[in-house]
């Protein structure tokens, strides 16, 4: 019933070529190192029935490509197969090919939990690369748990949570949030804030963050509003009038999915044109995927605080960009999600080879201090809490739907994710 | 308690056949050839079949289409994953939380004691009622306000409609009480028994069975007694069941918490066999979705609702794991088919082309009046 689809189905040659290519660049940052599979029998790295053959190993790739989801996933899942092919084109982990084996969570959170299951249970596969949202998170949490499965896990959330499951390789809301607000505050001189976002845990535990940052470590800084909207509200004009009333210094804006477009037409036909900065608007919520909807003339000049921006500059990441524009067509765009997704495979590659071993008890253990210098957001390292010490950045929007980093922190942002004082 | 010359005997021969080979089906054929993953999966498609079988009651028989069946099952759902996740919600397991002791989920949105509401879903008994008569309350308030009042047909599903969205909305704004969109997760013992093990699940499986076969003979119970007939009277010539002296509200009351009652139930299972519940289960797509395993059924058959649940679901489950990024299309194209082909479903199928072959085939078998068949009239 299930198929596996290999990586290279679906490709002609000359991609594959290409792509070949692509990943010998990308070989050459990261010391390659070729393991034979021979070295390392099967009955030895793989003790627990996983699905590894002499020649292969099988990991799962599951996402939303249908539904309201998809057009957020969709990025994920193409960098997972980036990272896949790469990685295979320079002799796979433990000198086996990785094959995965794909299923929809079809943004439904049942259907994750179900999908997840079989993917543990009937597959085997070795590892996850999944999930988008924290309701499908947290569906397929009690599922990895019991079957003590390995899930990646991509995108910045609000934290709260630390399972010997997951590694989280976006950022947790800490770390995406504190630094973004004391350079707003220390070089835009911002003191009051108002903040809103969607309603749902994400939006609610950031902001909550937020408000005990600006309350309790910023001096003379307060917060005038805070305000929540159901999921796809489209309706924003009186937040934006009572922003027009308590005039604050910064529009803090949590807002997602479809919402966003809204909320950014109505803001600049309300006269708040982002570019002029007073208000500022600042958001976490919006990557380079977010803003091909929302239109780049509509969030000029609006701040994100996040690790990662598709315009950095630095050798990994234009290598990056390169090749997944060359694998998925010269029009895409990378947001920070994306990135984080791209960074699952290689990490269990990383760990993988440490631990020397697929099983999920050895991988965990050798996971925490993996290091993987070929990011393209720069070097990150596994926290003992499974999450990334990664740097924070804050970018410009532009018209073009680009972002202009405008700031970096100096060093490496420790992970918190249950961080003492802002309870 | 019949006239003679009119029978309307509780099961004919043909229906004692039919439940015999959907008890075969679900009984010995999938326990014997599926493993204990596709079990767990067929466990899930078959609390549907209680949503169904509801639907076949009121719609099909009763012409009373609720585009709502969504809320009943969620509310069920949920009352049963209050009990777990209290049970799950330990001082121990929940060290970690600014406030041991409550739901996780009440912890991130900053409650920090357990709402009034929810203290009585401590206990198991008060859980199972809760399933049962959370729903069917809930289902006569609204057929109480609209029935009474002679709201009905399309105007009444429209309003099903609403209360689903309504309810889907405050479930997620509520964030703190109820989860909100991630809804209730991590659930993990009954009374101290793991329903995560693969023997939990399968022993869930046949408890699902059992209560789902309750569930048929009481809708078959009710289909063919005299209250079954009235009601089919009603789907066709309301008025002159009213002018009879029967009081139609009434009657259409009870079928609607009937399948109120049937969809909360199927709604536990759910969320016993699948271990969480969440809005995505209420929301106005399921709600239709469930309309559809009835049409694909067969809306006038009680056993075609069961098939026609394991049917579209198996369809889901199977397309989309075959092709992830095309499985939807494949899914409106099987349903296109089925309306196009069979208006009566599966169990018009069974009616109109396998019946004749076996009295072709075996002309003494199959004597009994045949109930006339569902005679295809617009959604009403």
């Amino acid at each position: 019933m299930s198929d596996t689809k290999k990586p290279n189905g679906i490709n002609n040659l000359s991609r594959r070529a290409v792509l070949a290519g692509g990943a010998a660049l990308s070989a050459s940052l990261f010391t390659p190192k070729m393991l034979r599979a021979s070295d390392f029998p099967t009955d030895v790295v793989n003790t627990t029935g996983l699905a590894v053959t002499d020649t292969t190993v099988t990991c799962g790739i599951l996402h939303s490509v249908t539904g309201t989801m998809a057009i957020s996933e969709t990025g994920s899942v193409q960098a997972e197969k980036l990272a896949i092919e790469q990685i295979n084109a320079q002799g796979g982990i433990l000198g086996r090919k990785v094959e995965y084996i794909q299923e929809d969570g079809a943004s439904d959170w049942p259907t994750f939990a179900e999908k997840a299951r079989k993917l543990l249970v009937n597959d085997k596969v070795a590892s996850v690369m999944g999930c988008w949202t924290s309701a499908s998170r947290k569906a397929v949490l009690p599922v990895f748990e019991q079957h003590n499965g390995f899930l990646y896990y991509p995108t910045f959330y609000e934290g709260l949570e630390e399972s010997p499951n997951v590694i989280y390789t976006g950022q947790e809301a800490t770390q995406q949030i504190i630094a973004g607000l004391d350079w707003v505050n220390q070089t835009k001189g911002a003191k009051s804030f108002y903040l809103l976002g969607s309603d749902y845990i994400w939006p609610r535990t950031s902001n909550k963050i937020a408000r005990k940052h600006i309350e309790n470590f910023m001096d003379g800084c307060k917060v005038v509003g805070e305000e929540y909207y159901p999921l796809g509200h489209t309706q924003f004009n009186s937040v934006i009038n009572k922003i027009r009333l308590r005039k604050p210094d910064v529009i803090y804006a949590i807002v997602v999915g479809g919402s966003n477009v809204a909320f950014y037409k109505q803001l600049k036909a309300a006269g708040i044109d982002p570019s002029e900065e007073s208000p500022i608007v600042l958001t976490i919520s919006v990557t380079e995927d977010e803003i091909r909807g929302i239109g780049g003339e509509n969030v000029d000049g609006a701040y994100a605080c996040m690790k990662y921006f598709q315009s950095l500059e630095n050798e990994n990441n234009q290598e990056f960009v390169k090749a997944f524009k060359e694998m998925w067509g010269e029009d895409m765009v990378i947001g920070d999600v994306t990135q984080a997704a791209y960074l699952g495979p290689w990490l269990w590659k990383a760990a993988v080879e440490k631990a020397g071993s697929f099983d999920v008890d050895k991988v965990r253990e050798a996971s925490p201090g993996i290091e993987f210098t070929g990011a393209p957001e720069g070097y990150v390292r596994i926290h003992e809490n499974h999450h990334l010490w990664s740097k924070t950045r804050v970018g410009r929007a532009k018209a073009d739907g680009q972002y202009e980093v405008v700031y970096e922190t100096a060093d490496l942002v420790e992970p918190d994710p249950f961080p003492e004082g802002y309870q | 308690m019949q006239k003679a010359q009119i029978k309307h005997p509780f099961l004919t021969r043909r229906d004692i056949i039919g439940y015999a080979i959907l008890a075969a089906v679900i009984f010995v054929l999938f326990p014997a050839i599926l493993d204990s993953f596709r079990l767990n999966l067929f466990g899930k498609y078959l609390t549907y079949a209680f949503v169904a079988v509801g639907l076949t009651l009121c719609w099909g028989v009763g012409g009373i289409l609720s585009l709502g069946q969504g809320i009943f099952f969620g509310l069920g759902g949920y009352c049963m994953a209050m009990f777990l996740k209290l049970e799950a919600s330990t001082p121990e397991n929940t060290a970690i939380q600014s406030t041991p002791g409550i739901p996780d989920f009440m912890d991130w949105n900053q409650l920090t004691a357990l709402p009034w509401w929810w203290e009585p879903f401590y206990s198991l008994p008060f859980a199972l009622l809760a399933v049962v008569a959370v729903p069917v309350i809930f289902a006569f308030i609204i057929s109480f306000a609209m029935f009474t009042r002679r709201v009905s047909g399309v105007y009444f599903a429209i309003i099903t409609q609403a209360v689903v969205a309504i309810l889907a909305i405050l479930i997620i704004g509520q964030q703190g009480y109820t989860g909100g969109v991630n809804g209730i997760t991590d659930l993990r013992t009954l009374l101290g028994w793991d329903i995560r093990t693969e023997e939990a699940k399968t022993t869930l499986y046949f408890v699902n069975a059992v209560l789902l076969f309750t569930v048929l003979f009481v809708a078959q119970f009710v289909r063919k007694s005299k209250m079954g007939r009235l009601l089919i009277a009603m789907r066709d010539q309301e008025d002159r069941v009213r002018f009879s002296g029967y009081n139609v509200a009434s009657f259409k009351i009870f079928i609607f918490c009937l399948g109120a009652a049937f969809a909360g139930i199927g709604g536990a299972m759910f969320t016993l066999q699948v271990g969480f519940m969440s809005p995505t289960l209420i929301g106005i797509v399921p709600s239709i979705e469930m309309v559809i395993f009835c049409a694909v059924g067969g809306r006038m058959s009680i056993i075609g609702a069961v098939y026609g649940a394991l049917l579209v679901n198996w369809a889901k489950t199977t397309f989309s794991e075959s092709f992830p990024e095309l499985w939807l299309f494949g899914l409106g194209a099987l349903f296109i088919a089925v309306v196009m082909a069979f208006p009566n479903g599966l169990a018009g199928v069974w009616v109109e082309k396998i019946e004749p072959l076996i009295k072709k085939f075996w002309p003494g078998g199959a004597k009994d009046t045949v109930a006339p068949a569902a005679k295809p009239n617009p959604a009403e």
